[in-house]
C-alpha cells in the first residue's frame, strides 16, 4: 500500500474512495476535525499519508482546519480539508477568505440531516445552499456532487483540477449514503490520471502582482518563500494585493472574483444527461437521489411515460443554459432532493416559465420512496405544456 | 552597535537619506493607518531591526496577522505576508509553516485577535510545540473596532462595553502560554526596545512556539477612555512601573489595572516541535515505509503537463 497511486479495481466506500482521489490529484496537506459521516476520508488519509509524503494535522476545529489548507496551499501545496453539517457551517468564515484570496483548494462535504445537530449518522443534502451562499459576500462557487464511490474517487481529482484551474475553493458534496456506500472503484495508471498543474507566474520577478490576471480572469500565482515578497489579503485589495477600501476597488475585486466563474461555466459544468431526447418529463437530481430517481425512471418507462434524466454532477455554478434548453421541449421537470427545496429553487427559476417543476422533498434520515418520484413523473406528464 | 550587539535607537539615518529599515517595508503602503503615539509603530520598528539583525534571508520569513490594529502590520512589511480572519492567523500560519518547513513564520496580532476569538488556537498550537513566532501586541482592548473590552482588559478599566468599569478577571498571558507549552514566554512594553527587539531576534532564531507580549500604548479609545492621558504618559507609566525580572514564575505576572508590571523573559526551553514528534513517531512506528513531507510542489516541475479539466471522464453535455 506504499505508492501514492493504488491502480486496480477496489471495494470501497464513498470516504475512502475521496481519500485516495485526494492523494491521485497530488493533494499531500489535509488539516480536518472529526465529525460524521465525513470522519472516514480523514481516518483513511491519516494512514496513507505517512506512506506517500502527506501531512495530516487534525485541528482543533473546522475554523482552524479552513485556515490551515489555506496557508498550506500558499507554501505550494495541494492542501483538502474534509467535514459534514455542522463543521461546514463553521467553515464558511475561512472558505470567504479562500474566495477573496483566490487559494485553491478542497472543501468536502459528506452532508448529512440537520439543521443544526440534526441526524449525524444519517442522510441529507441539506447543505446545497450553504455550498452556494454560506459565506458572506457576493462570490461564485464551483460544487460537485458524486452519486458513487467511483465519482467519489473521480470528482475528488476533479475538484483539485478546477481549484487549481480557477484558483478557489471548490467543494465537494457528497452525502452520506455515497460516503458510506461500498462498490467497485477503479484506480488507473497514475499516467492515464490528468492532474492539472497549478498557474504558476513565470515572468520577471520584479512584474509579479499577486492578482493580475491573465486572460481567462485568473491571476497565476508564487509560492511563498520564492523572494516575491507578495502580501494577501481578505480585504478588498488592488492588483498588489494592497488594501484599497472604496466602491470602485470594491467593484474591480469582486466583479473579477464572479466573472472569472461566470465567463467560464461551458467548461466548468459537467452533466450526466440520458434519454432525453424524446422526453416530456425529466428528472433532474444529484448525488444518492440520482440513484433512487434511476429506479423511479425505469417504473415510469415500464409505464410507456417518456422519462428523461439530467443529473447534475456541477451543482453550481448552476447549469442555467443546458436546462433552459431542455426546458423548453418538456412539459415537466420534477426534482427529487433530500431537503425541503434548495436547488430546487434554482431549478424553478429556470426552468419555471418554460415548464411545469415539480419538488420531491425529503427531510433526511432516508432516501427517497421511488414511488413517490413515479408519483411526480406520473402527474408532470399529464400536465399542460405551458 | 552597542553592548547588546544591537544597533542603537539613536543611530543616524543611513547616508542615503532613507529610513535603515526600508528595505524591509513596503514604502508605498506608508504612512500606515496607526494612531499617533501607538505603540505599534514601536513593535513593528523592533521586528522588522530584529529581522534585519538576525541574518535570515528576508525570502525565508513570512508574517501572518489577523485582525485589528495589530493585524495590519502584515500589510505593512515587505515579506511574504498575510492578512487572515479575525483570530485565524495561528492556524493559517501552521498550514504554512508545515507546508514548507524550511520558512520561519511569524504570527504578529493583536490580543483580541490571538486570545479572545483565537483563543482555542493559541492555547492548541502552544500544546502542540507548533514551530511559529507569535508575538502578541497587548492594549488591553479591542481598538480599531471601537475599544470595546477584550480578554486581557484589567478589572475596572473603561472600555465603550464596560462603561462602568470591566468586572471580567483578564488572562495572565505569560501564565497561559507556559501552561499550554509554549517553550519561550517573554513580556516585554513598548518603551522596552531594546528588549523586545532582542527578544524578537531570539524568537527569530529559535525552534518551537515562542510567545512574546508586548505591552502597547493605545492613545485613541483605551487611555482616552480612562484618562491615562498619551502614548507618551503611558511610556511614562511603563518607565516609572516595569519590574524587570528574568525567570519569574508566570503566576506572579497578572496585570492589574495601572498597577506594576512585570515584564522579562520567564520560559526558554527545549521540547520537540510538532514536526518532531510527528516524524519521530511515524518513522518508529511505521518503519521503513515512512515518506517523510517532500516539501511543496516545484514550480519547474510541472512545465507543459497542461491538461483538460476533466480528470474523472465522467460524461460531460
Amino acid at each position: 500500500m506504499n505508492a501514492a497511486v493504488l491502480t486496480g479495481s477496489h471495494y470501497w466506500d464513498g470516504d475512502y474512495a475521496c481519500a485516495e482521489g485526494a492523494i491521485a490529484a497530488g493533494c499531500r496537506f489535509m488539516a480536518g476535525y472529526p465529525i460524521t459521516p465525513s470522519t472516514e476520508v480523514a481516518e483513511r488519509l491519516a494512514e496513507r499519508f505517512p506512506l506517500v509524503g502527506g501531512i495530516f494535522v487534525q485541528m482543533e476545529d473546522e475554523l482552524a482546519s479552513m485556515a490551515a489548507i489555506l496557508g498550506a496551499a500558499w507554501a505550494g501545496t495541494k492542501a483538502m480539508t474534509v467535514t459534514s453539517g455542522p463543521g461546514f457551517s463553521l467553515m464558511q468564515e475561512n472558505i470567504g477568505l479562500g474566495v477573496m484570496t483566490e487559494t485553491p483548494c478542497v472543501v468536502v462535504n459528506v452532508q448529512r440531516g440537520g439543521p443544526s445537530t440534526g441526524l449525524p449518522t444519517l442522510t441529507g443534502q441539506q447543505d446545497m445552499m450553504q455550498a452556494r451562499w454560506g459565506s458572506h459576500g457576493d462570490y461564485e462557487i464551483i460544487a460537485l456532487c458524486p452519486c458513487s464511490p467511483q465519482e467519489c474517487f473521480d470528482l475528488t481529482i476533479t475538484a483539485f483540477n478546477l481549484s487549481e484551474q480557477y484558483r478557489l475553493p471548490v467543494l465537494l458534496m457528497m452525502d452520506e449514503c455515497v460516503g458510506h456506500m461500498t462498490e467497485k472503484v477503479v484506480v488507473p495508471e497514475p499516467d492515464k490520471i490528468k492532474v492539472r498543474p497549478r498557474r504558476w507566474y513565470r515572468g520577471p520577478k520584479e512584474n509579479y502582482h499577486p492578482y493580475l490576471p491573465d486572460k481567462d480572469l485568473v491571476p497565476p500565482m508564487v509560492r511563498a518563500g520564492d523572494d516575491y515578497r507578495f502580501h494577501i489579503t481578505g480585504l478588498t485589495h488592488d492588483e498588489r494585493g494592497y488594501p484599497v477600501i472604496n466602491a470602485a476597488c470594491q467593484h474591480l475585486c469582486v466583479t473579477r472574483l464572479v466573472e472569472k466563474v461566470r465567463r467560464n461555466v461551458d467548461d466548468i459544468v459537467i452533466l450526466d444527461e440520458r434519454d432525453t431526447e424524446d422526453a416530456e418529463v425529466v428528472v433532474v437530481s444529484y448525488g444518492i437521489s440520482y440513484r433512487v430517481a434511476t429506479r423511479a425512471i425505469a417504473l415510469a418507462r415500464a409505464q410507456g411515460i417518456k422519462v428523461g434524466s439530467l443529473r447534475l454532477v456541477t451543482v453550481w455554478p448552476f447549469p442555467e443554459k443546458r436546462i433552459a434548453e431542455l426546458a423548453r421541449k418538456v412539459k415537466c421537470m420534477v426534482m427529487p432532493e433530500i431537503n425541503l427545496g434548495q436547488v430546487f429553487l434554482e431549478l424553478d427559476r429556470v426552468a419555471g416559465c418554460h415548464c411545469h417543476t415539480r419538488l420531491v422533498p425529503h427531510c433526511g434520515g432516508w432516501v427517497h420512496d421511488p414511488q413517490d418520484i413515479l408519483a411526480a413523473i406520473v402527474e408532470g406528464a399529464k400536465a399542460d405544456v405551458r | 552597535m552597542n553592548d547588546s550587539g544591537l544597533p542603537s535607537i539613536n543611530q543616524p539615518p543611513a547616508e542615503s537619506g532613507h529610513h535603515p529599515l526600508e528595505p524591509y517595508l513596503r514604502m508605498d503602503r506608508i504612512p500606515h493607518i496607526w494612531c499617533s503615539t501607538c505603540g505599534l509603530g514601536t513593535v513593528l520598528n523592533s521586528f522588522l531591526t530584529a529581522v534585519k539583525n538576525s541574518g535570515i534571508r528576508r525570502e525565508d520569513i513570512a508574517v501572518v496577522s489577523g485582525i485589528g490594529c495589530t493585524g495590519r502590520a502584515a500589510g505593512y512589511v515587505n515579506l511574504d505576508s498575510f492578512h487572515t480572519t479575525h483570530g485565524r492567523a495561528i492556524p493559517f500560519a501552521a498550514g504554512l509553516k508545515l507546508a514548507n518547513p524550511r520558512l520561519k513564520v511569524v504570527v504578529i496580532s493583536g490580543d483580541g485577535d490571538l486570545i479572545a476569538i483565537g483563543g482555542n488556537h493559541f492555547i492548541h498550537a502552544a500544546r502542540r510545540n507548533m514551530d511559529l513566532a507569535v508575538i502578541c501586541v497587548n492594549n488591553f482592548n479591542y481598538a480599531m473596532t471601537g475599544g470595546q473590552f477584550g480578554p486581557t482588559t484589567p478589572l475596572t478599566a473603561r472600555t465603550t462595553t464596560a462603561p462602568y468599569g470591566s468586572y471580567e478577571h483578564p488572562f495572565n498571558l505569560p501564565f497561559l502560554a507556559e501552561s499550554c507549552g509554549a517553550t519561550y514566554v517573554a513580556r516585554w512594553t513598548a518603551l522596552h526596545v531594546r528588549h523586545l527587539t532582542a527578544a524578537i531576534r531570539e524568537i527569530l532564531s529559535r525552534r518551537g512556539f515562542g510567545f512574546i507580549e508586548v505591552i502597547s500604548p493605545c492613545p485613541t479609545v483605551y487611555a482616552r477612555r480612562n484618562r491615562l492621558g498619551s502614548g507618551l504618559d503611558l511610556l511614562e507609566f511603563y518607565r516609572d512601573n516595569s519590574d524587570v525580572r528574568n525567570g519569574a514564575d508566570t503566576r506572579e505576572c497578572a496585570i492589574g489595572f495601572q498597577e506594576r508590571l512585570i515584564v522579562g523573559k520567564f520560559v526558554d526551553i527545549e521540547k520537540p516541535t510538532f514536526t518532531d514528534t510527528m516524524n519521530a513517531s511515524l518513522a518508529e512506528s511505521v518503519g521503513k515505509d515512512y515518506v517523510p513531507y517532500q516539501g511543496p510542489m516545484e514550480p519547474e516541475a510541472d512545465i507543459g503537463h497542461e491538461s483538460t479539466k476533466d480528470a474523472s471522464g465522467t460524461d460531460k453535455t
